[in-house]
């Protein structure tokens, strides 16, 4: 007995929402950005599912978008980590809560 | 492809997922970030992209986790501090968590197996990256660079 | 390697052109660096010209065509393309080698502008244009280098964009050929509405080929025609040639450039690129197109000639001198002397060069002085240069034998003698050799011969990075006569893709003795008409014109130029004046009449809508406007200025889209 899809994208769905909740439920502002990092490695899980249970094309269309997005995220995790570091040097805090100069 | 191996696999992953995201000590929380990303690279080769697994643990361990564990050391007058935890971000969680295992398996084009395939070999990968992805890596490439730049600018100490 | 140099040609207009954006990022200061780089791209691009022109040596009477699909419309797909022939080679290495002479020049002339850099990338991107516009293979990419060219020639007369002057000069450039490009792009689409095609050559299906002029039919005439607008345009042939003498506002250099490589030469290369469909259906060489191109070139050649008797300024003599060259050049074409056409155009580019670089030296030596009756003398001070622009005047003026400019004249004089049509141009044409030899025999007596004169008094030889180019082109304009005499005709047989063979007989022509009898006895004439100039005799005080003390009503008429200039202020500027003053007019009053009755019945309604609003509607619209702030209030509420908050009903924004979507399916 092998897993099916199904299996695969319950998983990945199970790590989104742990990388929402880390992202909505912490207030250090690195967890959020943990959380982010999950749920785009989520949606790898699922290019990488997709790509395997369907219809194998040259090039491994896939396989390619998730090494991408992998690049991107590293981009974004190194520009977001920035901007922490930015932040906490303004406001002497990394509690978002603080954060709050947008109000309405 | 073995179901011990998948469950086992994601037990992990979403344990070291689970932790990283409600522990309370931030440098807990980062190791277990990294052990969940390693648990996704088993994932990758359970399905056969062998590849795209040391890619991510390159990147993800390699690169990513060791910028949160310099950011924390950064921030670290601040670490020490508990900033609390809010319980509505489980509630939202949850129900995105339900709502989409109840479209997945509502779906029924997805309970399928896997086809056998023939491995993905690196030079596949090196063919395609180097001929249709080609445009693509450049840019992926300059956009590593603007981000490098980038975040040096935002981190920059000015001079009084 | 299987590296085929033929394939690549295209690099050749390819290496100004990124040498300019090269130059063009970096500093104002890296003066050195821009001026080697701009010589390097130059010399490159020789290099390159220099193996096509051995590439079509090798295989004559073929051509390399490159053709590529630009972009696909629906079921139209455009295509250009770049082709080598002999006419193309030839271009190129002529283009390439007097811009590289002018950039070696430049380096010394502008040492001390302050826009260094900038005037080097701009003359790498004049010089890749026309690269560009010789080896198009599609009406539509030579029009495209045709209008770069035509940017680049306005950037670079109005170079020093201080001065009025240049600045309206570079206007009068730009718009002045641009309405001859309205004709070469009328033309270029009435040519593709009959044949479908702009390319040139494509494997017979070309709009020069059998298959493609065939379709073209009876509409050859009008196409040729308007395409021949865009060539006056950029040629200066009358009526258009007014921009031309302005032009000398640039930079001498540039207008070496513009005058001896680039910008002109680009109207005569488009008339004997598109030749066949000049000829098209023609009798005996005649045809209603090419026709008009002879009376064209003859009136242009004949008038400008007599313009530049009366000129002061030695650029402009220079300038009136192309214009009337070109026009020349025109009458070869239009007789259906290609080859000689094209000759002239080469033998002119190294001499014009020559001549104008040699102006620049003058100009240079006598600290900027234009005016050639303050000069005088300077064959003693500026030895190089004196002997170097003798060359180029006895080149020009067409003296036989020994420069390369009498036999191209000659061979355009034989020409046009044996056209059947009339003979009137062809002595029009001998007319117009003498005052050349007249005006330049002037120009030589009053800048080099005599005493010294106010602007003169100072002068100093130009360094040696402005003389070496001098003493090549110079060279150039001796030797290249070797492959043009009658007796090895080597450039005319190349030119037209056939064989050559020596034969020492035909050195000897009637035409040889004409020549040599005009020229003689036109500067015999100059020598005893200038011969003291610039000096009090009898009742001539020194700085009135010999010419001018004799006819002064006709000399007055030449030095305005004819008052072309002052007659086109008059009547079409002053009708597009008029024009603009009437729709002014009717904009004010007619136009703005209604506008305000319209206004003015708005008012009345609104007078009316006033009172109905102020007692039926106000009190409604304060609710609503309460509710509207009211409302305004709750949502700034949701506005927390938290991200978690924002992201949490992003989540579940797309929980409520993925259940609708569900639900949906």
């Amino acid at each position: 007995m092998t897993p099916t899809l199904q299996g695969f994208l319950i998983a990945s769905a199970a790590l989104f929402s742990i990388g929402l909740l880390a992202a909505l439920s912490r207030r250090h502002a690195i967890f959020i950005l943990i959380g982010i990092e999950m749920m785009l490695a989520a949606a790898n899980l699922n290019f990488i599912a997709f790509w395997r249970f369907g219809q194998q094309h040259q090039p491994p269309v896939g396989v390619m978008i998730a090494l991408f997005s992998i690049a991107i995220a590293a981009a974004e995790a190194a520009v977001g980590l920035a901007i922490v570091i930015a932040v906490y040097r303004h406001y002497r805090s990394t509690n978002v809560d603080e954060f709050n100069q947008l109000r309405g | 492809m073995n179901t011990g191996a998948f469950i086992a696999i994601a037990i992990v992953t979403l344990s070291a997922a689970m932790a990283a995201a409600t522990l309370r000590k931030l440098m807990h929380a980062a190791l277990s970030f990294a052990l969940a990303i390693v648990g996704l690279a088993a994932f990758f080769f359970l399905v056969g992209a062998e590849f795209v697994g040391l890619a991510l643990v390159f990147i993800y361990i390699g690169a990513v986790a060791v910028l949160i564990v310099f950011t924390i050391l950064l921030t670290r007058r601040d670490v020490e501090k508990d900033h609390g935890f809010k319980w509505g971000g489980v509630v939202i969680a949850a129900a995105v968590f339900a709502g989409l295992t109840w479209s997945i398996l509502k779906t029924q084009s997805t309970a399928i197996v896997a086809p056998q395939i023939r491995a993905l070999t690196v030079k596949q990968i090196g063919q395609a990256l180097m001929t249709t992805y080609v445009w693509p890596m450049q840019c992926v490439g300059l956009l590593l660079t603007a981000a490098l730049i980038g975040a040096l600018l935002l981190v920059i100490e000015e001079k009084p | 390697m299987n590296f085929r140099f033929g394939n690549y040609f295209w690099f050749i207009p390819a290496a100004p052109f990124a040498v300019s954006l090269v130059i063009l990022s970096l500093s104002n200061t890296r003066r050195k660096a821009a001026a080697a780089l701009a010589v390097a791209g130059q010399a490159l691009a020789l290099v390159m010209s220099i193996m096509a022109f051995a590439k079509t040596l090798q295989m004559p009477d073929s051509r390399i065509v490159a053709n590529f699909t630009w972009f696909t419309f629906g079921n139209q797909t455009l295509r250009l393309g770049f082709v080598l022939d002999p006419l193309a080679a030839a271009m190129l290495v002529m283009v390439t080698f007097v811009g590289l002479c002018i950039f070696v020049f430049s380096v010394g002339y502008m040492a001390d502008d302050k826009n260094f850099t900038r005037f080097f990338a701009y003359l790498s991107f004049f010089a890749g244009a026309m690269l560009g516009l010789v080896i198009a293979n599609s009406l539509l990419l030579l029009f495209m280098f045709w209008e770069l060219v035509g940017l680049a020639s306005y950037l670079l007369i109005g170079f020093w964009i201080e001065r009025p002057a240049a600045a309206e000069a570079a206007k009068k450039a730009f718009i002045t050929t641009r309405i001859g490009d309205m004709g070469f792009f009328l033309g270029m689409l009435w040519l593709y509405n009959r044949s479908g095609t702009l390319l040139f050559y494509d494997r017979g299906n070309g709009c020069l080929e059998a298959a493609g002029l065939a379709t073209v039919g009876a509409s050859a005439t009008f196409i040729a025609l308007l395409i021949f607008c865009g060539a006056a345009g950029k040629s200066g042939q009358f009526p258009l040639h007014v921009w031309l003498p302005d032009a000398m506002e640039g930079p001498t250099p540039v207008s070496a450039l513009i005058h001896a490589a680039t910008m002109v030469a680009a109207g005569v290369f488009l008339v004997a690129r598109v030749y066949p469909i000049f000829s098209l259906g023609a009798i005996n060489g005649v045809t209603p197109s090419l026709t008009v191109v002879v009376w064209i070139g003859v009136t242009t050649a004949l008038m400008a000639a007599l313009i530049a008797v009366a000129q002061a300024d030695i650029k402009r003599i220079l300038a009136y001198s192309t214009v009337s060259q070109l026009g020349l050049m025109m009458v070869s074409l239009g007789v259906g002397g290609v080859a000689a056409g094209i000759m002239h155009l080469l033998a002119h580019g190294f001499f014009k060069a020559l001549l104008f670089l040699g102006a620049g030296s003058v100009i240079h030596g006598c600290n900027g002085e234009q005016d050639i009756r303050k000069m005088g003398g300077l064959r003693r001070v500026m030895p190089v240069t004196f002997a170097t622009y003798a060359v180029g005047m006895m080149a020009l003026s067409g003296v036989p034998i020994f420069f390369s400019g009498g036999w191209t004249k000659e061979e355009i004089l034989q020409v046009t003698a044996h056209w059947p049509q009339s003979h009137v141009p062809y002595y029009l044409a001998l007319a117009g050799v003498v005052l050349t030899a007249l005006y330049m025999t002037r120009q030589m007596i009053y800048v080099f011969f005599g005493e010294s004169r106010s602007a003169s008094a100072h002068a100093h030889e130009s360094p040696r990075v402005m003389t070496m180019p001098l003493i090549v082109l110079a060279l150039c304009a001796i030797f290249f006569s070797l492959v043009l005499t009658p007796a090895w005709p080597w450039l005319d047989a190349y030119l037209i893709g056939e064989g050559v063979r020596f034969d020492l007989a035909r050195l000897i022509q009637p035409m040889l003795f004409i020549s040599l009898v005009l020229v003689g006895s036109s500067v015999a004439l100059g020598v005893w008409i200038y011969g003291k100039a610039g000096v009090p005799d009898g009742n001539r005080t020194a700085d009135v014109d010999p010419f001018e003390y004799v006819q002064p009503v006709l000399f007055r008429f030449l030095a305005h130029k004819m008052w072309i200039d002052e007659l086109y202020q008059r009547t079409l500027i002053a009708f597009s004046w008029m024009c603009a003053r009437l729709s002014d007019w009717m904009d004010r009053f007619v136009w703005d009449g209604l506008v305000r009755g319209f206004g003015a019945f708005g008012q009345v309604f609104g007078i009316f809508t006033a009172r109905v609003d102020e007692r039926g509607i106000n009190a409604g619209v304060d609710e609503t406007a309460a509710g509207a702030r009211g409302l305004g209030r709750l949502l700034s509420a949701a506005h927390s200025g938290q991200i978690q908050t924002y992201l949490g009903a992003i989540a579940v924004g797309m929980l409520a889209l993925l259940l609708l979507y569900a639900w949906l399916a």
